[in-house]
């Protein structure tokens, strides 16, 4: 009994002085701790919201950096050339505040070398391995859901007319030779690319880190190498068609019937290029294009920054801050501008590789006859007549736009 | 196909000659950054 009686006791103690004990600690709700009390050091009030995922003026560790040691500008407290304690010192490199002096010449060859600290590596790793490939592994697998969904359901398209033997060149040699220069450059970044992203959650608990590495590493030469391939390919493909994908107004009676994909015997006009190939054309181009400049900025670390650039110009078209995302930063270390170009490369190659996916579909399994185009360069008239009607017309007349290939 | 073989062994000699002359013309990170004073190799 009396056991009973001291166990709740001792409970009751331990209880109430808990609560005192979190009373004392916590402070009452909207109550703030002025920033003197901490000798100008962060609250309590920082370090919940810091728990809480809020975000957290940091000014007053970045500004208080000691003295200024700037003799041209005015004077701090500590005297005449400003003075400086250790943790002062620490904040300065922390914020990028120091003027560091290095030994050798490498500050003019590498920007970066100047900078000792900076604290966004975690933020730009969380995301990687987060979102990034979260996000981005979903898109691949449902853009390959769905085009298995569509061929259950719609089934290969077929030549719907009688073939008729005869066999028409689509694309030359040449014309040929760019497609699968970037193709083929393009399948090998990409395996590359997902290696590099997913290799450590997916591969190394299948294979091994002893495995993984020199998989990794032969990863990364191609990923860097096969680059130039692609680059080169993406001129060749732009110059060849660029004329014959300008928007027509055949494109909209394509875009009206969803280019017959959806039914059978629907096939509507259009010349050597169609609308969704014009899509998918542009695409190309303009993801290209984003995906090869990111890419040169990571194959020369800190020579070629360009997201600070960006973000001043797009601060003042006022759309972020329309978007609600406020003024973007305009001041970004060497190595913010690195992890920036790596996510701005993964997020626009998700998308290609989403669009490729599709375009490797309707022209392989997806279409009878399309592969024909690339493979050969020579299609059956029939699959001519039903998806390039009037450019068969123009061949037959000998009326070809111009850069379109040369009747036999 | 032969044009696709032929694109494809394009790209191995891009990709061979773009690490090979990027080498030699001092392109490389440790070329790029870095000094015999902070380099013990």
């Amino acid at each position: 009994m009396f056991r009973t009686i001291f166990a709740l006791c001792l409970l009751s103690v331990v209880a109430l002085s808990s609560a005192v004990m979190a009373q004392a600690v916590r402070p009452p709700e909207g109550a703030q701790t002025p920033r003197e009390a901490t000798g100008g050091a962060q609250t309590l009030e920082d370090i919940l919201a810091r728990e809480r995922g809020q975000f957290v003026d940091g000014s007053f560790r970045s500004d208080n950096i000691g003295g200024n040691i700037d003799a041209t500008q005015v004077a701090p407290a500590l005297g005449p050339l400003g003075a400086a304690s250790d943790a002062d010192i620490w904040r300065r490199l922390r914020f990028d505040k120091a003027q560091v002096t290095l030994s050798s010449d490498g500050a003019a060859l590498d920007p970066a070398s100047s900078v000792t600290i900076q604290d966004a590596g975690m933020w730009w790793l969380d995301l990687r391995r987060g979102p990034l490939a979260t996000y981005g592994g979903y898109l691949l697998l449902g853009t390959l859901a769905f085009l298995a969904l569509f061929l259950l359901l719609r089934g290969r398209i077929r030549i719907d007319g009688e073939k008729t033997g005869r066999r028409i060149t689509r694309f030359k040699a040449i014309e040929r030779f760019g497609h699968w220069l970037t193709a083929g450059s393009f399948i090998l970044l990409g395996i590359t690319g997902l290696i590099s992203l997913f290799g450590r959650m997916a591969l190394v608990p299948l294979v091994g880190k002893e495995a993984f590495a020199p998989v990794a590493q032969a990863g990364k030469w191609v990923h860097n190498n096969v680059a130039w391939a692609f680059m080169l390919g993406l001129v060749m493909i732009f110059v060849m068609w660029v004329a014959q994908n300008i928007p027509n107004r055949h494109d909209l009676k394509w875009i009206a019937v969803g280019g017959g994909l959806f039914s059978k015997n629907v096939h509507p006009p259009a010349l050597k290029f169609n609308a969704g190939q014009k899509l998918i054309f542009w695409a190309v181009i303009v993801l290209g294009v984003s995906i090869s400049a990111s890419g040169l900025s990571l194959l020369f670390p800190f020579q070629l920054p360009m997201f600070a650039k960006t973000f001043v110009i797009l601060n003042d078209t006022g759309l972020p801050q329309w978007l609600g995302f406020g003024p973007l930063p305009e001041a970004l270390t060497p190595h913010q501008e690195m992890q920036l170009a790596q996510l701005w490369h993964a997020i626009v190659a998700f998308v290609f590789i989403a669009v490729i996916l599709a375009h490797i579909y309707i022209g392989s399994i997806g279409m009878e006859g399309a592969f024909d185009a690339m493979g050969s360069g020579e299609v059956e008239e029939q699959w001519a007549r039903e998806h390039h009607g009037l450019w068969l017309e123009q061949r037959k007349s000998g009326d070809d736009p111009p850069g379109a290939t040369p009747a036999e | 196909m032969k044009t696709m073989l032929l694109s494809f062994a394009c790209i191995a000699v891009i990709a061979v000659g773009a690490w090979y002359g990027l080498h030699q013309a001092g392109f490389s990170i440790q070329e790029v950054t870095t000094r015999s004073s902070v380099r013990l190799d």
